[in-house]
């Protein structure tokens, strides 16, 4: 008998299907991963062993936990069994705490709400699984708050309190997805670690293949609430069978094919630039202290080239592409386009900045839901002196939409009416059309599902042969970089620390940080592709 | 924490000096002389001058202000000019009425809300939601003189539990007092109830999603305990902004109440002061509410610091 058995689980809510027949196990001391792409139905599949699904849906089927069926078990035994028999870990670390209670109360609780030992022994207990999850109680006081720890210490908090009574079984919901990649192995080993330790069984959720490949024992790929395929991770990745699952694989590896680059004329010239940030004052009448975000960066990005800029968060990514974009005034250096420079005097040059457009990485908050297609994608326009009017516009929106693979006959949809990969088209399209010198990128295919991130790099790579297009891509998905980029800059703590072309740094990286991010970034295995 | 509470009670002194210069030349420029209106249309120019310079009417405005700011500092706010007695003894007299309804009927209407709120917000949607949500509505819709007669209607002149009106005084002890004051502070406390119990459902059903309500089920807690371990103190943000608010309302907003019930409070006072133009009384009158709504704010920015570690700024 195994640990977890989930034998045939559909569930529904408010009459739609969202699960299909699934059926799962996980043993004791196992690492089983489940997969698939948003609205696959694995999150819900958790959730549905925690008995924490939402109001109006209905399971049927079994769910058992050491041979004890979770689906009939009553909601007061379930409150017993939760915390206890079966932890959890989320995907936000940032907001999964309480942020008005201290973390040593946190892992407290899970302990107190069980009266599993005295308040004494608990606090003991707390102070343990924190040193466990290396969080050691000298150098992070049980009275810390979760807003004085990083996203990644947070998660540790979460995870302390998830073992902190020794479950049986572990569910880990896409519990690295919000963090860095070095943070993000260093949580992986640990839940590794744990699993070993405790001889816990540990359900894994997550849509990235890479760490499924790393982490798992067995895989379970899921698709539209069913599963497609599942097996131990070497033979599922040596023979897939579920041509969904080699889909999700050759997406996720998927390179793109870009043009060769024209011959080097400088573009955007960036001439050490620094960014300073006003600190709080820690005094009433205390001197005025200055962060820097940006220390001294100086780079060339060329016409026609794709260049890439990644870093951990907090290296200064954003804070450099918002000076690019001459929405924050720099404080030393030069930023010049095209040999004008993008702020004079203390005001935003508007003549360089409708040279320059972005895409963000929000496909859902970045257009305004109460307007029409056609007036979000001309957004633009009004950085132009003479914009097109009448049927001139009207071409010119047919010819966005077109370029980025939709039709001139979504102009007059809503935002609502398009799907994420969708959404991110169109926010290529309200870039293009006033046909910039410069677009950049940021962190624009990040919030998307693999299949529909391979579309928009192959559109991206279209879009260079028919428009010549420089870029500047950054993201802190190393592999989609080293796919749609030319040459990248590595940046750490507001320092750019390597620069080269694209495959040279990745294949032989020279500075010690570029090698942490290489190495920590998890790969998927170069096997069993070409057996179907 | 000390140096957010250093920095809030600077803001205060500098709140309050700013508000009793507005205070004192707003009400200077407004038209009416007071010793015009104190003697009648057929005054004599001469009487009328004496009667200024009695007053002190005739001195510059910024010397008549510093001697009014000094003058509170110390506890001196003048003397009417039509009751002809020191301000700060009818203030005095005034405010051992008007404070403790204001306080009451806070009380009341905390004690009202906070239960109503959270019932409605852990059974959304459900009949109890429904229920307390519709009343609510009533509450806030009528008018706390509409609540004031019904109030006098049942408990004075039916069933004869509570006087119509007047106030008992405090000098045979809290309790006649306190009972004086009882219908009042109802009827200014429904209305209030009602909108802080809507705020307090809707702060916490706004909790209620939020990530960390979901990590404290999945630790086991029922979803009683996580409602009120979790749930309620992140929303007591909102709903301390709105009790703030809602005291200095009460302690000046009663003049309506104050008129139903006949009681010598702080807005009857003003009422009449400003009707006679007894400029005196208008501003201290006014000074001291600004103070008060200045402290309670005060007060409650406190509050949010020991409910959210994240205001103690710690840098």
């Amino acid at each position: 008998m195994s640990l977890l058995e989930i034998e045939n689980l559909t569930l529904s809510i408010g009459g739609i299907g969202i699960l299909d027949r699934v059926s799962l196990h996980v043993d004791a001391g196992e690492i089983v991963a489940v997969t698939g792409e948003s609205g696959s139905g694995k999150s819900m599949t958790a959730l549905a062993v925690m008995g924490l699904l939402p109001e109006r849906a209905s399971a049927t089927g079994r769910i058992a936990l050491d041979g004890r069926d979770l689906l009939t078990t009553p909601e007061p035994a379930m409150c017993a069994l939760r915390g206890r028999e079966i932890g959890m870990v989320f995907q936000e670390p940032m907001t999964a705490l309480n942020p008005v209670q201290t973390i040593g109360a946190q892992v407290m609780e899970t302990i107190l709400v069980h009266d599993a030992m005295p308040r004494a022994e608990a606090r003991a207990r707390a102070r343990e699984v924190l040193t466990r999850v290396g969080l050691p109680p000298e150098r992070f006081p049980l009275t810390r708050y979760p807003h004085e720890l990083s996203g990644g210490q947070r998660q540790r908090v979460v995870i302390a309190m998830a073992i902190a009574l020794r479950p049986k079984l572990l569910i880990a919901d896409e519990p690295t997805t919000a963090l860095d990649v070095t943070t993000q192995a260093q949580i992986l080993d640990l839940l590794k670690g744990l699993v070993d330790e405790f001889g816990m069984g540990l359900l894994m959720i997550t849509h990235d293949l890479a760490v499924v490949a790393g982490m798992a024992d067995r895989i379970v790929v899921m698709r539209h609430g069913a599963v497609v395929e599942t097996g131990e991770t070497r033979r599922l990745l040596a023979d897939m069978r579920h041509p969904y699952t080699r889909m999700l694989f050759e997406a996720s590896r998927h390179q793109v094919d870009l043009p060769a680059a024209p011959a080097p004329a400088p573009l955007l010239e960036v001439q050490d630039v620094v960014r300073d940030y006003r600190l709080p004052r820690t005094r009433l009448f205390a001197p005025v202290e200055h962060a820097r975000a940006v220390n001294h960066i100086s780079f060339t990005l060329n016409r026609g080239e794709r260049l890439g800029l990644v870093g951990e968060s907090g290296c200064g990514k954003s804070t450099l592409t918002r000076a690019i974009l001459g929405l924050d005034e720099v404080q030393g250096g030069s930023i010049r386009l095209d040999g004008e420079p993008v702020f004079t005097g203390h005001r935003p040059n508007l003549a360089v900045r409708r040279k320059m457009q972005v895409v963000f990485q929000d496909p859902f908050g970045s257009f305004n839901p109460r307007h029409r297609v056609d007036r979000l994608i001309t957004e633009p326009f009004h950085l132009l002196g003479d914009p097109p009017r009448g049927a001139a516009r009207d071409a010119a929106i047919a010819e966005a939409l077109t370029a980025v693979g939709l039709t001139p006959g979504d102009a007059r949809k809503y935002i609502h009416e398009f799907s994420g990969g969708q959404r991110q088209r169109i926010a290529i399209a309200r870039a293009l059309i006033i046909r910039p010198e410069l677009i950049l990128f940021d962190e624009a295919v990040s919030a998307l599902d693999v299949s529909v991130r391979a579309q928009i790099l192959d559109l991206l790579a279209e879009l260079c042969r028919a428009y010549e297009l420089t870029y500047l891509f950054i993201s802190h998905d190393l592999s989609v970089v080293r796919s749609v980029t030319d040459r990248v800059l590595v940046m750490q703590a507001g320092e750019i620390v390597e620069q080269g072309p694209t495959e040279q740094v990745f294949t032989d990286p020279q500075h010690p940080y570029t090698r942490k991010l290489i190495a920590a970034a998890p790969v998927l295995p170069e096997l069993g592709l070409g057996v179907a | 924490m000390l140096r957010y509470s250093l920095k809030r009670l600077l803001s205060l002194l500098v709140s309050l000096a700013v508000a009793s210069l507005v205070i004192f030349f707003v009400v200077e420029v407004a038209p009416g002389d007071p010793a015009s209106f104190m003697l009648g249309v057929n005054a004599q120019p001469d009487t009328l001058a004496a009667l200024r310079a009695e007053l002190g009417l005739d001195l510059p405005k910024w010397q008549r202000y510093l001697a009014w700011v000094g003058g509170m500092l110390t506890g001196d706010f003048g003397t009417s000019y039509t009751y002809r007695t020191p301000v700060a003894q009818m203030i005095a007299d005034r405010l051992w009425v008007s404070l403790p309804l204001a306080l009451y009927a806070l009380t009341l209407s905390t004690l009202i809300a906070f239960p109503a709120g959270i019932y409605a917000a852990a059974r959304r949607g459900k009949p109890g939601d429904m229920a307390v949500m519709g009343a609510t509505q009533l509450g806030v819709a009528l008018p706390n003189f509409w609540f004031a007669m019904m109030m006098v209607l049942v408990f004075a002149i039916n069933l004869r539990w509570f006087s119509a009106g007047g106030f008992a005084g405090w000098q045979d002890g809290l309790l006649p007092g306190l009972k004086s004051l009882t219908l009042p502070a109802i009827s200014l406390a429904l209305p209030q109830a009602a909108i802080l119990a809507r705020v307090m459902r809707s702060a916490l059903l706004d909790i209620l999603g939020e990530d960390f309500m979901r990590t404290a089920r999945a630790k086991g807690l029922t979803r009683r305990q996580a409602l009120w371990r979790h749930g309620v103190r992140n929303a007591l943000i909102p709903v301390l902004t709105i009790i703030g608010l809602q005291f200095s309302f009460l302690l000046a907003g009663a003049i309506i109440i104050e008129q139903v019930f006949y009681l010598p409070g702080l807005g009857r006072l003003v009422f009449r002061a400003i009707s006679s133009r007894d400029l005196i009384v208008v501003e201290s009158v006014v000074m001291l509410l600004v103070f008060a709504v200045i402290v309670v704010n005060f007060a409650v920015d406190l509050a949010y610091a020991a409910v959210d570690p994240r205001l103690r700024t710690r840098t």
